[in-house]
């Protein structure tokens, strides 16, 4: 099972990139698994420096900004 | 290989500077056009205030937008050129001064959102940016940015721009070169420091190379949603100011805001500190206390005062820095817009 993370504070971007990860995941058809992390030494674990953050699996996939649903399954892939 | 679906590069070129060109036309013929809109379609009377300002919101209504939009893409073209981690590269181990200089200079091209200012302050920190550069990159990042540079030019013209934009930068570097030189280190949450990362090529270090395509999208994709956030603040600001350019007769405050109350800049950056606001919502404000006679140097101090320090700021803040940290921080920040504040009255 493909295990989302969302890492963010709690802005509007990071609820974005949830909706569409959300999407992009049902989208696939596979089996995931979508948690937010808000905690902030937990999203310094990953070593990111922006949020919103997308993590699959355990590795950060894209930081930043909230990709095109397109990209979102690329990256789900 | 080609996408059958997306237009060719040459093309997307193509329609790109025709575009440029109609705007430039566009753009010189909108004080005619207000003209003659205000005149000879409404048919209002000339030196009439409500021709006044119909006629200047007519006037600068498109010019602003129209202005907004080119340089928001434009930006947004030159921020996909650079990410937090390549910026972090540059500035790693940096001597403070040259590193001041350029941690102020690309806290205005890198995208920066203040969600994540507290990862990027660990994550400068951690990897061996010193202290004062990574605060020279927070002070310049939210204050200078280009909706206000644009807003800024388009209603008060170039100057005023120019003098935002190179005193902003100057505060940015000299404050968090001032903060370098107190050795605050151990006021940061500890923490912070034991995540000591080394600045490693963490995932996604620079990304792949965006290609051309991307980097237009990632302009289309800045107007759309910075545009989209303030447009309705900007038109707000310029009715407020046609209002006053049509009706209210100058220098009704002169005496309490004006060039000659010394205290008015105090004032207004005392005020502004607290206050959190976007660069375009604090344009009608702007406007207004220009309209009643307050001098342009407090207003653009107390405009600086509000987009680049504020409670919230200071709360997220909290959750790295202990509390005399961000009371420095601050303390100095306000400092630098004071002396700004009064720069601004003498030289304008």
């Amino acid at each position: 099972m493909k295990k989302i993370q969302i890492l963010g504070t709690g802005c509007a971007k990071c609820q974005n990139l949830a909706a569409v990860a959300g999407q992009a995941a049902k989208a696939l058809g596979a089996p995931y698994e979508l948690t937010k992390v808000t905690d902030l030494k937990q999203i310094m674990s990953f070593r990111v420096m922006s949020t919103p953050a997308l993590v699959v699996d355990g590795v950060v996939k894209l930081s930043g900004r909230v990709p095109t649903i397109d990209e979102a399954k690329q990256l789900l892939g | 290989m080609r996408s059958t679906t997306a237009p060719s590069l040459p093309l997307r070129l193509l329609a790109a500077a025709a575009g440029l060109v109609a705007w430039w036309w566009l753009y010189r013929h909108l004080a005619a056009f207000s003209a003659w809109f205000t005149y000879s379609v409404a048919g209002l009377d000339r030196g009439s205030h409500l021709g006044s300002s119909v006629e200047f919101f007519v006037y600068d209504s498109p010019k602003v937008m129209m202005l907004l939009v080119l340089v928001v893409f434009g930006v947004g073209v030159v921020r996909s050129f650079f990410t937090p981690e390549r910026t972090r590269r540059l500035l790693a181990g940096r001597r403070e001064s040259i590193g001041n200089v350029l941690a102020a200079l690309l806290g205005t091209v890198t995208p920066f959102c203040s969600c994540s200012a507290v990862p990027l302050f660990i994550g400068f920190v951690t990897a061996g940016v010193p202290l004062g550069v990574t605060f020279s990159f927070l002070i310049s990042a939210p204050m200078i940015n280009e909706v206000a540079l644009v807003l800024l030019f388009g209603m008060f013209g170039w100057k005023v721009a120019g003098l935002y934009l190179g005193l902003g930068l100057v505060i940015a570097i000299i404050a968090g070169w001032v903060l370098g030189r107190l050795k605050l280190e151990k006021h940061v949450e500890p923490w912070v420091y034991e995540n000591m990362s080394g600045g490693n090529g963490a995932a996604g270090d620079d990304g792949p190379a965006m290609t051309w395509s991307e980097r237009v999208r990632a302009g289309t994709t800045a107007v759309r949603e910075i545009v989209g956030k303030v447009w309705i603040y900007v038109l707000l600001g310029i009715a407020v100011g046609a209002g006053i350019h049509g009706y209210v007769p100058q220098n009704l405050m002169a005496s309490i805001m004006g060039r000659d109350a010394w205290w008015s800049v105090p004032l207004a950056v005392l005020l502004g500190v607290p206050m959190y606001a976007n660069a375009a919502g604090i344009i009608p404000v702007v406007q207004a206390l220009l309209g009643k006679g307050a001098a342009l140097g407090t207003v653009l101090a107390f405009m600086m005062a509000v987009i680049g320090l504020s409670l919230p700021e200071a709360i997220i803040l909290r959750q790295v820095l202990r509390p005399r940290l961000i009371a420095t921080f601050f303390g100095v920040v306000a400092g630098g817009i004071l002396v700004v504040g009064y720069l601004f009255n003498w030289l304008l």
